[in-house]
């Protein structure tokens, strides 16, 4: 009896046991103080949508074998540029969203391929050579909107130039995908249009899961010797889990900023990559194994617990950023804990 | 005490590992200045014997050791190798314990340096004082003089030659004062001939200033040359105790290897004259197992065995063949000249492979058996798959009904065509290998060590198998085995390779010492071929 519930107990993970009692005391507390309940859940389910898609960028690399894409910011700045040119052609509504999406693929795709060969001549540190090439991005990229001929009087700084730290996107794309269809019941906002572009790419990514592609890059990441003796090319198919991840990072981003409102620049992509790495292991994703339920389940307690601890911690400690504290502290600390569960391989 | 005058005695040695006997009433006994041998085949229990002698953890985790060993008479138990050194045994490593960057003095010195005071070490304590390196150079010197080697004391590891290296571990051994057992283990196994002979004169030069010298080796001609004592290891079991004068190679030989060989199959069979497979030149950089020029014809639906010690390149062979170790050379498949260094190629030629690495590239262990099974011949011959124009699902009812036939064919032993390989037994993971291989449908089946890691019958189960598969359906198989019992019962004709070379090719009623001296490179008709 006792074996089996310390077994139980290690297939859930430590780690989720800790989050989920976490966001129930959490939950508890919100309860007794007032907080209305509904309201919470509502904007749970806004984050879900928000920030799914980046967090399922993280499943194509992870079965390619590449690991956590640490550096997702590549394709989060691509994603950015996609959503400059919609504005930079006067574009709103669901144009711009689907104009932005369409532009960015195929650039992304290129910086994915790019990533893959660097990744490639990297094997065994992907991670961290990831952090800083995400890193490095974000550099190059703040060189990058000084220096872009963007246009638009909306985008671009009145006096001097370059593009704005933060650019509004209201009656561009903002809430396009959040407002559709959304359903409301009393106090309760589910954004449907969200997650059922976030069903979407997961079916897609699902479907991939089980094409002959993606089972070979299933089979590459699982084990690359086993793959070369299967006639498998284990580069070329790293290379495609790292091109989806940078797609799918890119298409992330365009969604967050219509949930958003708003266009960040410069360095505000540089920690993202940390924050979906969180999600995903919250999930119960590890640096060898990532599923679609990981993306939904870790998603959705990682962002539920910043959204019921801000009110919470409000009403406890008025002065103080309790929310960002623990914002940091979980995401790193989750991070940290899967990096120290790596085993070599027997 | 008549005991007295041996250095080294070990009685009654038995040791288990679980169920499985490898040691079994194993009697040694060294003299001071005596070079003893100790002779046999991998696997025969020579490492599993020097790591008792040594106190290894391994011994101790898997639950000790029986019997008793004596040094100078007094009864020990050795249980860490520091307990062994301060017994004054010593080991010449086979793979060399140096640190490149450090001098050779420094190495010869190692924990053991010799220290001077100083300003800083007279406040702060022992850890601080310097190193007197004029004496540990003229210690080191001195060991270098013994050995007869004129490098200059201060060189560094790195970039010296690896007979160097190997004098630099001599060195350093018989530097410890108290030494009173060398063990090599293996030691001309990475050396050059010049460089062996030259060891091999210092043995006796070492020996001859009292130090006794237990000598581990497979290599008969060395054995001959510098031993008085040699026990041969054969299966676990102490097969005999000689003294040089009263013996021959060919004696040992017979030996080391003699077993008796059972046929899994009579000679009903007609093995067709034509050729399958034909190897030209192949030479494959297979660390440790590196083919330097092999010339092979494998013929249609035979069971083609290649042998050999450990290292010497059999190994190489099928995993150049199927490309996964860089190879140069040619390959012809019923004449057809089929390319080096691509898997694929060779896989869609309906060659198939099963590693000698079963865990390691055979399966995916974490995946579930019937994936296993359906997967290399979903990625080669686009089996198992359901087409949507361009875009393809795989076929889980197909995959599902192959599997099932599969177990039921080989008898694979799960509890669901869901369960994970990792879960498995050895056997039955074997078993799944072949499944894969199978599901290929190929005409030409490489099998590299098929039994290691197996238990003793499921080793039978999985030979039965390969024998039925030949001669059911006629699929040649080429069979790399380091079990040459096993070659012999289930193969045609035998290759036995050695240096990277084949040495000749055997029929499995060819006489044991013909396999002996053939593994050892010094059979008469060596490079001939017999069949």
């Amino acid at each position: 009896m006792g074996k089996k519930i310390i077994q139980l107990i290690n297939e859930f993970g430590i780690p989720r046991i800790i989050i989920v009692s976490f966001l129930i005391t959490l939950l508890i507390m919100a309860f007794i103080l007032n907080i209305p309940i509904l309201e919470l859940i509502s904007a749970s389910l806004v984050r879900l949508g928000m920030h799914g898609t980046l967090v399922l960028a993280m499943v194509p690399a992870i079965t390619s074998g590449i690991g956590l894409n640490f550096g997702l910011p590549l394709g989060i700045i691509c994603g950015l540029v996609g959503v400059l040119i919609s504005i930079e052609y006067n574009l709103r509504g669901f144009t711009a969203l689907f104009i932005a999406i369409i532009t960015t693929i195929p650039i992304a795709a290129i910086v994915g391929y790019g990533y893959g060969l660097l990744l490639n001549k990297v094997k065994g540190s992907e991670m961290t050579v990831g952090t800083y090439v995400g890193f490095s991005a974000v550099s190059i990229g703040c060189i990058g909107w000084l220096i872009l001929p963007f246009k638009s009087p909306e985008a671009v700084w009145p006096i001097g130039g370059g593009l704005r730290v933060t650019i509004s996107l209201a009656n561009r794309l903002d809430k396009v995908l959040n407002n559709f269809l959304s359903i409301e019941i009393g106090n309760l906002t589910i954004p449907t249009g969200s997650l059922m572009f976030l069903i979407l790419l997961a079916i897609i990514i699902w479907l991939f899961s089980r094409s002959k592609a993606g089972i070979a890059m299933k089979t590459v990441g699982d084990n690359p010797r086993f793959a070369v003796a299967s006639g498998l090319n284990v580069n070329a198919y790293r290379v495609i889990g790292t091109i989806l991840s940078t797609v799918l990072g890119a298409i992330g981003i365009i969604v967050y900023a219509q949930s958003f409102g708003f266009l960040q620049l410069y360095t505000a992509p540089m920690f993202m990559g940390f924050t979906s790495v969180a999600a995903i292991l919250i999930g119960g994703a590890t640096v060898k194994k990532a599923s679609i339920i990981h993306v939904f389940i870790g998603t959705f307690l990682f962002q539920s617990i910043l959204v019921v601890a801000l009110p919470v911690a409000n009403k406890i400690m008025v002065t103080g950023d309790l929310a960002e504290i623990s914002r940091i502290t979980i995401s790193n600390g989750i991070i940290l804990y899967a990096l120290t569960q790596i085993k070599e391989r027997a | 005490m008549i005991e007295q005058e041996y250095i080294l005695q070990m009685k009654n040695i038995k040791k288990k590992f679980s169920e499985n006997t490898v040691l079994k009433n194993i009697n040694i006994a060294i003299k001071p200045g005596e070079i003893h041998a100790l002779l046999g085949e991998n696997g025969a229990g020579k490492s599993t014997l020097l790591n008792i002698l040594f106190g290894m953890s391994v011994i101790h985790a898997t639950g000790g050791y029986k019997g008793k060993i004596f040094i100078d008479g007094k009864e020990r138990q050795i249980k860490s190798p520091m307990e062994a050194i301060a017994l004054g045994i010593g080991m010449v490593h086979q793979e060399f314990m140096l640190i490149p960057g450090f001098s050779i003095t420094e190495n010869i010195k190692l924990n053991r340096e010799i220290t001077k005071n100083n300003v800083i070490s007279k406040v702060l304590g022992e850890g601080l004082k310097s190193l007197d390196f004029d004496i540990m150079n003229k210690q080191a010197r001195k060991g270098l003089d013994t050995l007869g080697m004129n490098i200059e004391e201060w060189t560094k590891i790195a970039g010296l030659p690896v007979g160097y290296m190997q004098f630099v571990e001599i060195a350093r051994e018989i530097d410890k004062k108290n030494v009173k057992l060398l063990v090599f283990d293996e030691p001309t196994a990475v050396l050059s001939e010049n460089e062996a002979d030259n060891l091999l004169t210092t043995m006796k030069k070492i020996a001859d200033s009292g130090i006794a010298i237990l000598f581990v080796t497979h290599r008969l001609e060395e054995v001959i040359k510098v031993s008085d004592n040699i026990s041969i290891l054969r299966d676990g079991e102490l097969v005999g105790t000689k003294k040089k004068a009263n013996t021959n190679i060919t004696e040992l030989a017979e030996m080391m290897v003699g077993r008796k060989i059972t046929r899994l199959h009579k000679k009903e069979k007609v093995v067709k004259d034509r050729v399958i497979l034909s190897i030209k030149n192949l030479e494959v950089m297979m660390p440790g197992e590196a083919v330097i020029g092999v010339n092979l014809d494998i013929r249609e639906s035979e069971i083609f065995g290649i042998g050999g010690l450990g290292g010497q390149g059999k190994l190489g062979i099928a995993n150049g063949v199927m490309g996964l170790y860089p190879g140069k050379g040619e390959i012809y498949l019923r004449g057809k000249r089929i390319p080096l260094n691509n898997p694929r190629e060779v896989l869609k030629n309906k060659i198939s492979f099963l590693s000698e690495d079963r865990r390691g590239i055979g399966l995916l262990l974490d995946t579930s058996l019937e994936l296993n099974i359906a997967i290399t011949a979903m990625q080669i011959q686009g089996k198992f798959l359901k087409k949507f124009g361009p875009f393809s699902q795989i076929d889980n009812k197909e995959i599902r009904n192959n599997c099932l036939r599969l177990i039921k064919e080989l008898d694979i032993r799960c509890e669901s065509p869901l369960q994970i390989t990792r879960r498995l037994s050895g056997g039955n993971q074997q078993k799944a290998c072949i499944a894969r291989a199978l599901t290929l449908n190929p005409d030409l089946l490489f099998i590299s060590e098929p039994t290691r890691g197996i238990d003793v019958g499921a080793k039978k189960l999985v030979l039965e198998t390969l024998v039925k598969l030949n001669k059911e359906s006629e699929m040649t198989i080429v069979m790399t085995s380091s079990e040459l019992a096993e070659l012999r019962s289930v193969c045609d004709r035998i290759a036995i390779v050695h240096k990277g070379k084949i040495m000749g090719i055997l029929k499995p009623e060819d006489s044991d010492v013909d396999y002996a001296l053939m593994m050892s490179g010094e059979h008469p008709n060596a490079l001939r071929e017999k069949v």
